[in-house]
């Protein structure tokens, strides 16, 4: 093959009517066509959009800082308007469940809904990790869903916890209590743990009463019966759970009920107080106590016995 | 250094330097490495000493005029990287409808298997491609022989071992944890050696060419390699925390590294993906229509438009992040330019089929390339619209973004590469035909009905993400959590799945296929219906009308 660089004859590409430009490589040619005009005004067009968008909206850098656009369009600017709008839309909102004391709120069902929906919504975010979506729990995290609580279920004692968290370190008002270890600090043999184990076993009805439980009785009634009581009914002052339902925050087996005896838990719960404005844990403890196990305040307050919000769930 | 010698004294000295580094390395994963790199030092020893020639086994009778053992050893290499790089994604696809199937095994969770999947995919797969082709194109178009064909054996070895080190890397959890530039200093360092030999391969065969001018090919292909050894250099200024050790901290930190991160990324895209696969379909589409190329000036003015446009557009990655509001600016309207340069190249490349539109019907090889070409001009111009701010802001952190990513990288990128491979096998091994066209036609549907799932599944689940995420109740507050979310995707993950079933089986039809046509197999099949040519039907479209 030879190569002509003259450039006088124009062949005609017979297909399309179009000129070649007269190049070859390896048997690949081109054709001399325009530009399609729909291309290139199209093309012309993004770049005039690109220069009005420019002068608009914050885009040329320089020493310190960089122009600001025409509009006064700024990303920040735009999130402090959104935020500011959300704040005014639900002020009153706000004020109104932070004026009412959380057991008369019950009486507002509008107010009370309001309440629900924020601390469903406070709730995905802050809650879900531990005690799941559907505030169902997790082993190590009491379901919400259920009237079995550690540390006790009406409104108040929710907000408590959820102000003051569960052995929050630092904060005098948290929940507290320790189980011993019994097992790893020698407080009971082996072969006592497995008897005590025994005995709660008997208390869950899940075992039928041996001789491992006879023996367990007596140790369970020295050690276990001053929190979780004679026959398992648990104490809500110390947060000790119930032994003798089906409900167990670690699990109900006897491997479970072993490690447990032995390596006592002490799970922790943060205090919310600092991390939530109060209006927010307000209504989180409502939303908590809607959810089907919420109960109705102790005895004392005669006058308003409103029936509990949530109970017929 | 045709002398055996030295190559002996070079390959005991880095088998030497490899042990020694094994010894010393400061952690398992390093150690490992220089055990690779000992083992590929002890290979190319045996080799260089018994006199092997590893190619020798895959050469046809007729070798030709050029060099073309390192393109049939790309070709294979492809081949398999594919499969690779496919099966790993359908594997994760899998993990992610199923997160159990991880099996609770560190080395198979997703966050290692992700970028084992985009690195086998992009630089194995994709970037063998690439090495092979352009060493083919560039020898044609310039009718000479490689300038430096040792250099151009070293890159391609050099290159497989980069891949091996990069995989192995991440199984072991060594990454530096920046998309699509994850492995590690030293990696990236052999990159770099590897990186700028094939440049001096691919520039010295330019300058020592017989045409009097470079084919627009080889423009694409030269803007890749020199652009992706810059990407790669500024994105990779790390500080290893020890020289014998797998660990290094990036000099840039902050909204600095993240932009300078996506000024890679969004280019790797640019120039890896577009650029290196535009280069591919300037050579092998006109061939395969055996038509001329439809505009020269289309081809100058889109390439210097698509090049200089392209380089800018990385911040449209961090729109709505601590990105200053002048730099998402520009990156968005850069990107919004780019609509029209990324199209001329299709424009380019579908026009060319005019006068042999007819082939479409009957060539399932062709077919495939303007599929290709379709899936790059719908996924260029849904680009320029996700980086559009009030569209980014839904789109964002989506799964419409992996949608959009997988409509052009099953769509374009690999579409384009079957369709070249399957244009290169029966020449290198000098085949009359593959051994079955039909297969092609098998390959072509598996393929396109897939990326129908994938992309459509990945459309809607990422749509339905963004509305779920910003949706808010009567009360003004938010009505899902992401938990929510994600067990609303769950259907869409299990139809991506599917989608990468049916693309995965194409290839696997294309492997056997290359296969039996490097054997020299021929199926006996009957021709693919050849309709009657009719030359009155078959006319130009009309010049299209100026807006």
């Amino acid at each position: 093959m030879t190569h002509d660089s003259t450039h006088h004859a124009k062949v005609i590409d017979h297909a399309t009517g179009t000129a070649k430009v007269g190049h070859e490589w390896d048997g690949i040619e081109e054709l001399d066509t325009p530009l399609p005009r729909w291309w290139l005004w199209t093309f012309y067009a993004t770049v005039v959009f690109a220069l009005v968008y420019v002068v608009l909206y914050p885009a040329i850098p320089m020493l310190h800082s960089a122009s600001a656009g025409t509009l006064g369009w700024s990303s920040r600017g735009v999130l402090a308007d959104e935020v500011a709008h959300e704040k005014a839309e639900h002020q009153g909102v706000r004020d109104a469940i932070a004026a009412t004391p959380i057991e008369a709120l019950a009486a507002d069902p509008a107010l009370q809904r309001a309440a629900i929906e924020g601390g469903h919504a406070a709730f995905k975010v802050n809650c879900v990790q531990c005690h799941g979506a559907g505030a169902a729990g997790a082993k190590g995290y009491p379901n919400l869903n259920d009237d079995d609580w550690l540390w006790g279920g009406d409104l108040s004692a929710i907000q408590q916890t959820l102000v003051n968290g569960i052995r929050q370190p630092g904060n005098d008002a948290t929940r507290s209590s320790l189980m011993p270890s019994f097992g790893k600090d020698g407080i009971l043999t082996p072969a006592q743990v497995q008897d005590v184990v025994s005995h709660i076993r008997v208390l869950s009805k899940q075992d039928p009463a041996s001789a491992s439980s006879r023996r367990g009785a007596q140790i369970y009634a020295d050690n276990c019966a001053v929190c979780h009581g004679a026959n398992g009914e648990g104490n809500r002052s110390v947060g000790a759970p119930k032994l003798s339902d089906k409900i167990w925050l670690y699990g109900g087996d006897r491997a479970s009920l072993v490690g447990t005896v032995t390596n006592a838990h002490a799970g922790v719960m943060p205090a919310w107080t600092g991390r939530l404005d109060p209006v927010t844990i307000k209504m989180l403890a409502v939303y908590v106590h809607s959810l089907g196990g919420g109960e109705a305040a102790p005895a004392p307050a005669a006058p308003a016995a409103t029936p509990t919000a949530g109970a017929a769930q | 250094m045709d002398s055996v010698l030295p190559r002996t004294g070079l390959w005991l000295a880095a088998l030497f330097f490899a042990v020694i580094a094994t010894a010393l390395a400061a952690d398992i994963g390093f150690a490992v490495h220089m055990m690779i790199c000992a083992a590929a030092a002890l290979i190319g020893l045996v080799v260089t000493v018994r006199g092997w020639d590893p190619a020798a086994a895959i050469r046809p009778v007729d070798t030709g005029r050029y060099d073309d053992d390192l393109i049939r050893l790309g070709v294979i290499a492809t081949v398999f990287w594919g499969m690779a790089g496919f099966l790993a994604g359908l594997y994760i696809a899998l993990e992610m409808a199923f997160p159990q199937m991880n099996l609770g095994l560190q080395w198979i969770n997703f966050g290692r298997l992700r970028p084992l999947h985009t690195s086998a995919v992009i630089f194995a797969f994709g970037g063998n491609a690439l090495i092979a082709t352009s060493f083919y194109v560039v020898q044609r178009t310039c009718r000479t022989r490689l300038a430096l064909p040792g250099l151009a054996t070293f890159v391609f070895w050099g290159y497989q071992l980069f891949i091996v080190l990069a995989a192995t890397g991440y199984l072991m959890g060594i990454s530096q944890g920046k998309e699509y530039a994850e492995p590690e200093w030293y990696v990236d360092l052999w990159l770099t050696v590897v990186w700028v030999a094939y440049l001096a391969v691919f520039v010295g065969t330019l300058l020592k060419r017989s045409e009097p001018h470079i084919y627009v090919a080889n423009w694409f292909y030269l803007s890749f390699i020199l652009t992706v050894a810059m990407l790669h250099l500024v994105n990779n200024v790390n500080v290893p925390v020890s020289w014998f050790g797998s660990r290094s901290y990036p000099l840039f930190g902050g909204v600095q590294g993240a932009l300078v991160q996506w000024w890679y990324g969004h280019n790797a895209v640019g120039f890896f993906l577009t650029a290196g696969f535009l280069a591919m379909m300037y050579y092998f589409v006109p061939k395969q229509a055996e038509r001329p190329v439809y505009s020269y000036r289309l081809s100058i003015i889109h390439f210097w438009a698509l090049i200089f446009l392209y380089i800018w557009a990385g911040p449209h990655h961090l729109h709505y992040t601590a990105l200053p509001d002048w730099a998402q600016t520009l990156g968005m309207v850069f990107s919004v330019m780019l609509w029209m340069p990324s199209w001329g190249g299709m424009i380019n490349g579908l026009m060319t089929l005019n006068g042999a539109w007819d082939k479409i019907r009957t060539d399932p090889i062709l077919r495939m390339m303007v599929l290709a070409l379709a899936f790059y001009g719908m996924s260029t111009f849904e680009g320029p619209m996700m980086s559009i701010k009030s569209v980014n802001s839904l789109s964002h952190y989506t799964d419409w973004t992996i949608g959009h990513v997988h409509s052009g990288a099953l769509g374009w990128n690999g579409m384009i590469t079957f369709s070249c491979l399957y244009y290169l096998a029966p020449r290198l091994w000098g085949r009359e035909r593959l051994y079955s066209l039909r297969m092609v036609n098998w390959h072509f549907w598996l393929a396109t009905l897939g990326i129908v799932f994938y992309t459509a599944a990945m459309w809607v689940a990422g749509i339905t993400q963004g509305l779920m995420w910003r949706e808010y109740g009567p009360d003004g507050y938010l009505v899902n959590s992401f938990a929510d979310t994600v067990a609303a995707l769950h259907p869409m993950y299990v139809l991506r799945v599917f989608g990468g079933l049916l693309y995965l089986s194409g290839a696997a039809v294309m492997a056997t296929n290359i296969t039996r046509t490097i054997l020299g197999h021929y199926r006996d099949e009957q021709p693919l219906h050849s309709a009657a040519f009719d030359p009155a039907r078959d006319v130009p479209l009309a010049p299209p009308l100026a807006i």
